[in-house]
């Protein structure tokens, strides 16, 4: 193992791999900024269960979702709360999942029980299943009745079919360039939408393509390193399982800007469940789906829906909360089941 | 001892008919990836099957979905064919006037690729 290799630790917040979950650990503290990673990782590990993480001055404390009742607000508010969903493709009505709409409907209750309401939403892409109008209409609708003021979405590639992105554009990247990519700051976090489901071409992965990585270069150029910076995209923005094509061909590009910056998230959707990868500053995360799972990578014969007994169905869907306290501290990213 | 043997007599012929007609029917499984030189490709498990269709010039090529997942059939030069999302069950064809080979992918999940040989 290349000291290179160890410097990244590759987890799985499912509850099943927990148990393999601590060889993985790699426990460095080469920011020497005092957060106790171990603790950090550790956490981090609870939230297959539905722990709830906040980091308040470096230090990382966690409380179990059932405890939270008891929970005194001010001791779980951090700086800037939002919640993370993804992969909602509304329309989908096969067997893996013949009701979609009543399980984002339950990720939107989930995230409205949360108890720090999120101040908005990022959606990491494939709103719908097959772009179609009516399919916008009523993801539009369920989201609506969340508790968070706003929602932020990038496109997935189900959203972009049949007329290279034209509806998504209209309807959701009004204030956008490009294909839908844009940047925007809450509470002094800086946060970019980008696109890499666009041009895709014959046997590779997503793509960001050289306008986007130029105004991307440009728009964090006159951010300081100290400022937290949250990136979020449909497809990994790093190699999670090419053979499938989850990871995106010129990501590396996008990740060089980066890394000047003390706190990165990188936050994508796309496999239909939760991965994390921590490489230096940059925490890597991918969100469950509200609609279906798919499986683990290698582990089937295709990146396919993948079916469970009804009964299990939501402890495979999920949403994902983010809390950030000011400080050198990288954000809280807590996982949460459906069921 | 005569009745046995024409017993297995027309046993033989019938058992070579079924299994011819199980393989031509069923062929396009899903996965394998096979050439063919019929015009029908199967779309199913983020897979065309066969992955090589050898045709002659003037032949129509039909796809169907079978798969839980809408895919495109996308010339590889984004011009000569292109579907439209296709989902389960949905079809496409195009007729191949010109010899050549003509590689595709699904502009969705473009790692699924294949190609039609046009003699």
């Amino acid at each position: 193992m290349t000291l290179s290799q160890a410097r990244a630790a590759y987890f799985w917040t499912n509850e099943e791999n927990m148990g393999q979950r601590h060889k993985d650990e790699i426990l460095y503290d080469h920011n020497h900024d005092g957060i106790d990673r171990r603790g950090f990782l550790k956490c981090m590990a609870w939230a297959g269960t539905g722990a709830f993480c906040v980091m308040q001055g470096g230090v990382l404390k966690s409380y179990s979702l059932s405890r939270l009742a008891d929970l005194d607000p001010s001791e779980a508010k951090g700086e800037l709360s939002f919640a993370q969903i993804s992969d909602s493709h509304m329309g989908f009505n096969k067997a893996a999942n013949p009701d979609v709409v009543a399980t984002l409907k339950a990720a939107i209750e989930k995230i409205n029980a949360l108890p720090t309401a999120p101040e908005f939403l990022l959606h990491t892409g494939d709103i719908s299943h097959l772009s179609k109008p009516e399919e916008f209409d009523t993801a539009d609708q369920i989201l609506k009745s969340s508790i968070a003021k706003d929602v932020f979405f990038v496109p997935g590639e189900h959203d972009v079919l049949g007329d290279d992105g034209k509806q998504y554009l209209e309807r959701y990247g009004k204030h956008a360039k490009g294909a839908g990519w844009y940047s925007f700051d809450k509470k002094g976090v800086h946060f970019a939408g980008l696109v890499n489901v666009m041009n895709l071409k014959a046997g590779g992965l997503g793509s960001l393509g050289n306008e986007q990585l130029e105004w991307l270069e440009e728009d964090l150029k006159k951010l300081s390193a100290s400022t937290p910076v949250v990136v979020f995209a449909h497809i990994p923005l790093w190699s999670v399982y090419p053979e499938w094509g989850w990871g995106t061909e010129d990501s590396a590009q996008a990740l060089s800007y980066l890394k000047r910056f003390g706190s990165v998230t990188v936050l994508n959707g796309h496999i239909h469940q939760t991965m994390q990868k921590i490489e230096g500053n940059v925490t890597f995360h991918t969100a469950a789906s509200t609609a279906f799972p798919q499986p683990q990578p290698g582990q089937a014969e295709s990146p396919g829906p993948m079916k469970v007994p009804a009964e299990e169905l939501r402890g495979f869907l999920g949403i994902t909360e983010v809390n950030f306290v000011r400080g050198k501290q990288a954000l809280a990213i807590v996982d949460a089941k459906l069921g | 001892m005569k009745g046995k043997k024409k017993v297995i007599v027309w046993i033989a012929p019938i058992l070579a008919f079924s299994g011819l007609y199980a393989q031509a029917g069923k062929s396009a499984n899903a996965g394998r990836k096979e050439s063919g030189s019929g015009s029908e490709v199967k779309i199913d498990n983020f897979t065309f099957a066969p992955g090589t269709v050898t045709v002659s010039a003037g032949t129509t090529v039909h796809w169907v979905n079978r798969d839980d997942i809408p895919h495109t059939v996308v010339s590889d030069d984004k011009t000569t064919f292109k579907s439209k999302p296709l989902d389960t069950d949905q079809e496409f064809s195009y007729t191949f006037s010109k010899p050549g080979t003509y590689s595709y992918f699904c502009s969705i999940h473009p790692k699924m690729t294949a190609k039609v040989v046009v003699q």
